[in-house]
C-alpha cells in the first residue's frame, strides 16, 4: 500500500512555490495598475520610502583608554546652537539643535501650526512657515520663528518679514528638489485662498523658481535686498534641497546666506508625484559632507562671527540621528515628518479610520485630499478639532527634549562637553556605502571608499 | 518745499535706507531726492510711511523693493523687479524697466513710462501695473490678481496660466500663454482701464483701443484630459 502511494507521488510533476518577481513587485505592479486605470501620476506627501543608506549605518566608538568619557549626569555637555550671527543685529539663540522645518498653513492645519510653535518655544527652539505666509496663531506661539521665502510669494509681505526672527529664502527641498509646490483643491479653503491670493477650491501648484531672480549673483542682490528691508537685523537661511550640495552651499555661501538648510530626500512634503520623491535628489546621509567641505573650503565653517552654519534635514528620527550629524558636521537639525508624529500624525489608535482610507497607521501618505484622520494634515473643521494644540505641543516638546537628552548621553560617551565637539572621528561605517557617503571608515577598518585604500 | 538731498557718492545705501525706514513724520512733507545712483541695487527698499523719494538716474535690481504707502519716481530706468511684491503706494519709472518689474506686487500703482523686459506683472497678486511701452515674453505668467495694462505690444507666451488678474493691451500680442483668453471688455473692466490710463499720465489714450485677455480657467483643476498644456 505504501510503495505504491509513495510510487504515486513521485511520479507526479512537483509543483515550485509561487514566485514573486523582485522587479515587478506587489508595489509595483499596484501602481502599474492604478496608473492604468487613471491616467495620472500618483501624487502624495512624505519623503522617500525606500531603504537608503542613512544615520543606522553608522556607530559612535565612544570613549575608551585613548580617550575620556563625561560623566552622565554630573558633567556639562552644551547643547546651544548660536544661528546666523555672521552679519545680523539679532542672531538666533537656541537650547537645543533640534529646529522644525518648514511646513505651510494650508497643508497643515490652524491647530497643527499651532502646536508646533507651543512645542517648540517649549523646547527652545524655533518653527518655520511654509508656501502661503505666516498666520499670526503662529508668530503668537512660536518664540522664535523662520519666515520662508518662497518662490510662490503668497502671503509674503515687509510687514510679516520685519516680524520674522529669520528669514529662509527656499530654492529647494529634499522631497523635490527642482518641484514647485502642490496644494490641491481640497485643501484651498476661504481663508486658505484668501492668504495665497487665489480662488478658492483650485488645483495650486506652484512655481519651481523665483520670479525675480534667477542663479547666484541674482540671489547675492535678492539677500541684500531682504537685509535692506529689514535693517540687517535678521539671520537669513538659504534651503536646498540636496542635489550637488559642495557646489549650491558654496555658491549660497557666496550670494550672502548666514545659514544654509541642507535637505535630503527623506524629508517630506505635503504632496507631490510618487516618481519625484523616489528618484531625485540624495539621501542626507551623502550630502553632509560636501556641504562642510564647501564651508571650509571658504573659510566658514566654525570660524568664530564669520561662520555660516549647517543645518540638516531629512530623516532625523532620535538623539543618535542628531549626534551623528552634527559629528558628520552640522549646527542643527530640522524634523517635519517626525515632529507630525510627535503630534499625532499616523497614530495607531486611529487604524479603524486609516482602514477606511485604504491604508494602514504608520503608511497613510495622501496628505493632499485633506481627509487626515489626526487632524493634522487637513483644512477639514471637524477633523482638526481632534487634535489639541495645547496637548500636542505638549508632546513635540517631550519628544525634543529626549532627543536632546540621547545626543548628549552620545556625546559624553565619546568625551565631548558640546554637541559641537562631535566630529566624523567619532564614527565608524557599518557598510560600504555608508562609508563611503559618511567618509567615515568602515567599522574594524581603516578604510573609507574614495578615500584611503583598501 | 525744500528736499532733503542724499547723494551716493558719498553716502553708503544702507544709511540712506536706514533713514528712510524711520518715521517720516520729522520730514515735514519735504521730498527726499536721491542724487548720483548710478544702477545701485535695492534703492529705497521696504519703505513704509508717507514718503515722496525721487531717484536722479538710473537703478539697479529691486528699487523700491516691497514699497508700502511712498511715492517712489526713478527718473531713468530701473534693474530687475522694480517695486517687487510692492503692498501700496505709487512707483513711477520714467525711462525703461527690465525683467520681473512689479513681481508679485500685492497692490499700489507701478507705471513705467518705456519698456519693460521679460516676465513684466509674474506672479501679480493685486496691484495695479501701466506700461507705456511694449512688455517681454512670458509677461503676466501665473498673474493672480490686478490690472496689467499694456499701450505697447506684448511678447511670446502673454498671461501664462493666469488667474483672475486682468491684461488690457493696445498693441498685438505675439502669443498667448497656455489658458490665457481674449476676453469681451464689460463696462466695469472699461472703467478700471479707463480710471488707470488716467492715473499713469495717459488720459488722452481711448480705453475702446485696447483688447482685453484672461484666465480661461480651464487649469484651475488638473484632468488629464489637459495633460498636453501643462
Amino acid at each position: 500500500m505504501s510503495d505504491d502511494k509513495s510510487k504515486n507521488t513521485i511520479h507526479e510533476i512537483p509543483q515550485t512555490k509561487p514566485r514573486q518577481s523582485a522587479t515587478f513587485d506587489e508595489y509595483t505592479n499596484s501602481e502599474i495598475r492604478r496608473a492604468a486605470a487613471t491616467g495620472i501620476y500618483d501624487i502624495r506627501g512624505g519623503g522617500s520610502k525606500r531603504k537608503l543608506p542613512h544615520f543606522d549605518d553608522l556607530l559612535f566608538l565612544g570613549a575608551s583608554v585613548s580617550r575620556y568619557p563625561l560623566e552622565g549626569y554630573r558633567e556639562k555637555c552644551g547643547t546651544d546652537v548660536v544661528l546666523g550671527a555672521r552679519f545680523a543685529k539679532k542672531p538666533i539663540h537656541l537650547k537645543t539643535p533640534v529646529t522644525i522645518a518648514g511646513m505651510s498653513f494650508g497643508s497643515l492645519s490652524a491647530p497643527a501650526k499651532e502646536a508646533l510653535g507651543r512645542g517648540a518655544t517649549a523646547a527652545g527652539t524655533s518653527t518655520t512657515t511654509g508656501d502661503g505666509g505666516m498666520t499670526p496663531e503662529e508668530r503668537g506661539h512660536s518664540t522664535t520663528l523662520v519666515y520662508q521665502y518662497l518662490p510662490s510669494r503668497y502671503g509674503m509681505n515687509p510687514d510679516d518679514l520685519r516680524k520674522a526672527d529669520a528669514i529662509e529664502v527656499v530654492i529647494g527641498q529634499g522631497a523635490k528638489p527642482g518641484g514647485g509646490g502642490m496644494l490641491l483643491g481640497q485643501k484651498i479653503t476661504k481663508r486658505v485662498a484668501k492668504m495665497r491670493c487665489l480662488p478658492e477650491g483650485i488645483d495650486q501648484r506652484s512655481s519651481c523658481r523665483h520670479p525675480d531672480w534667477t542663479g547666484p549673483d541674482d540671489l547675492e542682490i535678492k539677500i541684500a535686498e531682504i537685509r535692506e528691508i529689514t535693517d540687517w537685523e535678521k539671520p537669513i537661511y538659504v534651503k536646498i534641497g540636496a542635489t550637488r550640495p559642495y557646489f549650491d552651499v558654496a555658491l549660497a555661501v557666496k550670494a550672502g546666506a548666514d545659514v544654509v538648510v541642507l535637505d535630503g530626500m527623506q524629508g517630506g512634503t505635503a504632496a507631490t508625484q510618487e516618481v519625484f520623491i523616489e528618484h531625485v535628489g540624495l539621501p542626507i546621509l551623502s550630502a553632509i559632507r560636501p556641504a562642510v567641505k564647501a564651508l571650509q573650503d571658504l573659510g566658514v565653517y566654525r570660524h568664530g562671527k564669520n561662520s555660516v552654519q549647517l543645518i540638516v534635514s531629512g530623516g532625523i528620527r532620535n538623539g543618535a540621528d542628531v549626534a551623528k550629524a552634527i559629528a558628520l558636521g552640522a549646527d542643527a537639525v530640522a524634523i517635519g515628518t517626525a515632529a507630525l508624529i510627535a503630534l499625532g500624525d499616523n497614530d495607531p489608535h486611529l487604524e479603524a479610520e486609516y482602514q477606511k482610507l485604504g491604508t494602514t497607521a504608520g503608511a497613510y501618505d495622501d496628505w493632499h485630499e485633506g481627509k487626515d484622520p489626526a487632524g493634522i494634515t487637513t483644512q477639514d473643521p471637524e477633523l482638526m478639532k481632534r487634535i489639541d494644540p495645547v496637548k500636542a505641543g505638549h508632546r513635540l516638546a517631550n519628544y525634543i527634549s529626549v532627543m536632546t537628552m540621547e545626543a548628549q548621553v552620545v556625546a559624553r560617551a565619546c568625551g565631548k562637553s558640546h554637541l559641537h565637539n562631535l566630529e566624523p572621528e567619532d564614527l565608524v561605517a557599518l557598510t560600504i556605502e555608508a562609508s563611503a557617503m559618511a567618509q567615515v571608515p568602515l567599522a574594524g577598518t581603516s578604510w573609507i571608499p574614495g578615500v584611503t585604500k583598501f | 518745499m525744500e528736499t532733503l538731498k542724499f547723494d551716493l557718492d558719498t553716502r553708503p545705501l544702507r544709511e540712506v535706507n536706514q533713514f528712510l525706514h524711520a518715521d517720516a513724520s520729522g520730514l515735514n512733507g519735504q521730498k527726499v531726492v536721491i542724487e548720483n545712483p548710478n544702477g545701485a541695487h535695492n534703492i529705497a527698499v521696504g519703505l513704509k510711511a508717507d514718503l515722496d523719494v525721487t531717484i536722479k538716474g538710473h537703478a539697479g535690481y529691486y528699487a523700491a523693493g516691497m514699497n508700502q504707502i511712498a511715492k517712489v519716481t526713478i527718473e531713468g530706468s530701473a534693474g530687475s523687479g522694480v517695486a517687487e511684491n510692492m503692498m501700496s503706494g505709487h512707483v513711477h519709472v520714467k525711462g525703461f524697466a527690465s525683467n520681473a518689474a512689479g513681481a508679485t506686487a500685492n497692490g499700489g500703482l507701478l507705471v513705467i513710462d518705456g519698456d519693460a523686459g521679460l516676465r513684466c506683472a509674474i506672479s501679480l497678486k493685486g496691484a495695479d501695473i501701466v506700461v507705456g511701452g511694449s512688455v517681454g515674453s512670458f509677461s503676466a505668467f501665473m498673474a493672480q490678481a490686478g490690472n496689467f495694462v499694456i499701450l505697447g505690444d506684448a511678447g511670446e507666451g502673454l498671461g501664462d496660466s493666469i488667474y483672475e488678474a486682468k491684461i488690457f493691451v493696445r498693441g498685438k500680442v505675439k502669443s498667448l500663454g497656455a489658458d490665457c483668453e481674449e476676453k469681451t471688455m464689460n463696462a466695469e473692466d472699461k472703467q478700471i482701464l479707463a480710471d488707470l490710463l488716467k492715473r499713469s499720465g495717459h488720459a488722452d489714450v481711448n480705453p475702446d483701443s485696447f483688447k482685453q485677455y484672461g484666465s480661461a480657467r480651464t487649469l484651475y483643476n488638473f484632468h488629464i484630459d489637459n495633460a498636453g498644456a501643462y
